[in-house]
């Protein structure tokens, strides 16, 4: 005991600059902001499967962003005399049914299958988070009300949802996209409501209580960092998930609608005459498994580079 | 005027059960600069007393029934949220018993301990580092300017009780309630613990309510003591008083229970039974079923309230309790194990 008043008043004398080198640095950092992604950039970097998937990712959002305009063929040209021929120099990949560049209408159904599953997973992502966090600090009568409705909307059939709100609210693109967040945040609302119910227990929340802040305060600093983990991989799981949705969407002429494309419509469409010309769904099916690997490696990444509790260093 | 003087306070838990009357009726003040404990067996209802001056009682199923509790002129029962979140963490604070989760995982040290002064003050980062760094130092973490931007996990259970002492007093409150501060840590970290609190109470006159069901810990860090059982005090005084002079044959039994203050190779005092179901009516003294003293007379009709017998000095007596022989007598007398105990009967 002795030991430690003494270690206590040798630290305690009047020191002539508390500021190391080191203290220099941490305020840098604090001028800069939150230290939560700084760090997990960091702890990412070092992960180079998910460095490796980031990075292709990247070129696939390149390649359906920019691809187009670098092609010399226009996604709904249609040449009846070519139809469906396979991979050639002129056409790379391929031709479809109606003589169309299987290339340009990748690289354009891209565009829509990845806005689909970044917007409406990011829909989902805000609601559900917010709600189910809302939902499992507040506890008692207003989270049991909050989630029978979130029940409520799971027994709903999605279609039926989904053609309410499109019916209500005019069909667009975008509202396909925020239609289909508005349905994907039900898992994501009871995944952190239950993160946060194992959470409210612990004693920092308590802690934080006592020390005066705010109950907006607490749900959105100290209780939703703590349930980032589950919630970027249940979000990887609910990019693929958006984009088949979309596919079955326009299938049923909700979505997308031709002469556009997206993934999903075309891998439909290969799909149907897979016997006599494979390329029509291999290429799309390619792009379309690439992007979700690389999500998936990403979002583990992040899901490690997240938890401090991961850091070697 | 004392600095927290708390009335008749009483707080109920609403379970399928029934109500349990976790605290019924509790009454203490507190001064500056001094350090009350808080001793009783678990569910005592000392930690309920605590969470209930800081309102962070679940609700529902716990209500605060009746009471007040004066600080500083207000009553912190009644006071709104939002004035509330003003005396949290600024005047009055508090260390939870588990170190091991009262930091969150995901901030850094520093962001802590700055965030706890900013919610509060108007400083700037900087000059909120230092602070932190300084209340590192002060609680005896080596290396703090280092330090301080670890996360919790690369620290020790001792350490982050640390960090949770020096968080709790940046704000310099005016008290500072510590709910079993020790009792997830291993015996040599408990005194420095308690040291720690001890040297920063002296420095910045913080008055403290030190809850423990340790005897020793009461003994050497306390002024006044409340010994509770089953929702209320049943005896108060000075450290000395109590320990010394102490009447209530609760009291007794629980310093016959201290290791240290028996015989060697003997097995070790236990007091037989259980503490009551909360649930139920208490009439009498709450300790009569497991009391150990000749008992004779009918169970009045509610509790004993506390008396004083001189100099502040107060015990709950029942007029069984055998105030003047000694506990060691009447131990080595009667056999305590044909005491009736409540439920055992039922039980089996």
């Amino acid at each position: 005991m002795s030991d430690i008043s003494q270690t206590a008043t040798l630290q305690g004398k009047p020191q002539p600059d508390p500021a190391g080198p080191a203290v220099a640095a941490m305020l840098e950092e604090l001028e800069e902001g939150s230290s939560l992604w700084k760090d997990a950039w960091a702890r990412l970097r070092k992960n180079k499967l998910a460095l490796t998937s980031l990075f292709l990712f990247i070129l696939i959002v390149l390649f359906c962003v920019v691809g187009p305009f670098l092609s010399p063929y226009d996604s709904q040209a249609q040449d009846l005399f070519v139809g469906a021929e396979g991979p050639s120099a002129a056409h790379w990949f391929g031709t479809d049914t109606l003589g169309r560049d299987l290339l340009v209408r990748v690289m354009e159904g891209g565009r829509i299958s990845l806005l689909v599953g970044l917007v409406a997973t990011t829909v989902s992502l805000m609601i559900g988070v917010i709600f189910g966090a809302v939902a499992g600090y507040m506890g008692g009568r207003v989270d049991a009300a909050m989630m029978r409705f979130v029940d409520l909307l799971y027994a709903l059939p999605f279609t039926i949802f989904v053609i309410l709100l499109m019916v209500a609210f005019g069909r667009s693109l975008w509202l396909m996209f925020v239609a289909i967040g508005c349905v994907e945040w039900l898992t994501m609302a009871r995944i952190v409501r239950s993160g946060v119910i194992g959470l409210k227990k612990q004693e920092f929340v308590e802690a934080a209580v006592s020390l005066g802040y705010s109950h907006t305060r607490i749900i959105l600093r100290h209780l939703i960092p703590n349930v980032l983990g589950p919630v970027i991989v249940i979000s990887t799981l609910t990019v693929p998930a958006v984009m088949l949705l979309e596919a079955f969407l326009s299938f049923l002429g909700l979505g997308v609608q031709p002469p556009f494309a997206s993934w999903g419509v075309l891998i439909n469409e290969g799909q149907q005459n897979m016997e006599i010309f494979p390329w029509l769904l291999i290429f799309p099916a390619f792009f379309f498994a690439l992007t979700l690997f690389c999500l998936n490696f990403l979002g583990d990444g992040l899901r490690d580079a997240l938890d401090p509790k991961s850091a070697k260093d | 005027m004392a600095l927290l003087e708390v009335e008749d306070l009483a707080t109920h838990f609403h379970t399928r059960e029934g109500t349990v009357r976790a605290v019924d009726g509790v009454s203490f003040s507190i001064d500056k600069g001094e350090t009350l404990g808080i001793v009783g067996e678990s569910g005592s209802g000392k930690s309920v007393t605590c969470y209930s001056l800081m309102r962070l009682i679940p609700e529902p199923p716990g209500r605060i029934e009746r009471g007040v509790a004066r600080f500083d002129g207000q009553d912190l029962l009644q006071m709104g949220k939002s004035d509330l979140r003003h005396i949290r963490g600024d005047r009055i604070s508090m260390i939870f018993q588990d170190p091991m989760t009262s930091l969150n995982p995901y901030l850094r040290i520093s962001t802590q301990l700055i965030e706890a002064q900013q919610t509060h003050r108007d400083i700037d980062n900087k000059a909120a580092l230092f602070k932190a760094i300084e209340g590192l130092e002060e609680v005896g973490i080596p290396d703090a300017s280092n330090r301080v931007k670890s996360y919790p996990h690369e620290f020790s259970g001792g350490m982050r009780q640390r960090v949770m002492i020096a968080m709790a007093l940046i704000n310099e409150p005016d008290l500072l309630i510590a709910d079993e501060p020790t009792t997830a840590l291993d015996v040599t970290v408990q005194a420095q613990i308690l040291d720690i609190i001890k040297q920063r109470q002296e420095r910045l006159g913080t008055a403290v309510i030190l809850v423990t069901h340790d005897l020793g810990v009461v003994a050497g860090n306390c002024d006044k003591v409340n010994v509770m059982y089953a929702g209320q005090i049943v005896e108060s005084g000075s450290a000395e008083q109590v320990f010394y002079e102490a009447k209530h044959a609760y009291t007794r039994s629980l310093q016959k229970t201290i290791p240290s203050l028996q015989e060697k190779g003997q097995e070790l005092y236990t007091i037989p039974g259980l503490p009551p179901d909360l649930t139920k009516t208490i009439n009498g003294c709450a300790f009569h079923p497991r009391c150990p003293f000749p008992k004779t007379g009918a169970a009045e009709t509610g509790r004993p309230t506390l008396k004083d017998v001189g100099d502040g000095h107060c015990f709950a007596d029942c007029g069984y309790c055998d105030s003047s022989g000694s506990i060691e007598d009447v131990l080595a007398k009667g056999d305590t194990d044909d005491i009736q105990l409540p439920g055992e009967g039922v039980e089996a």
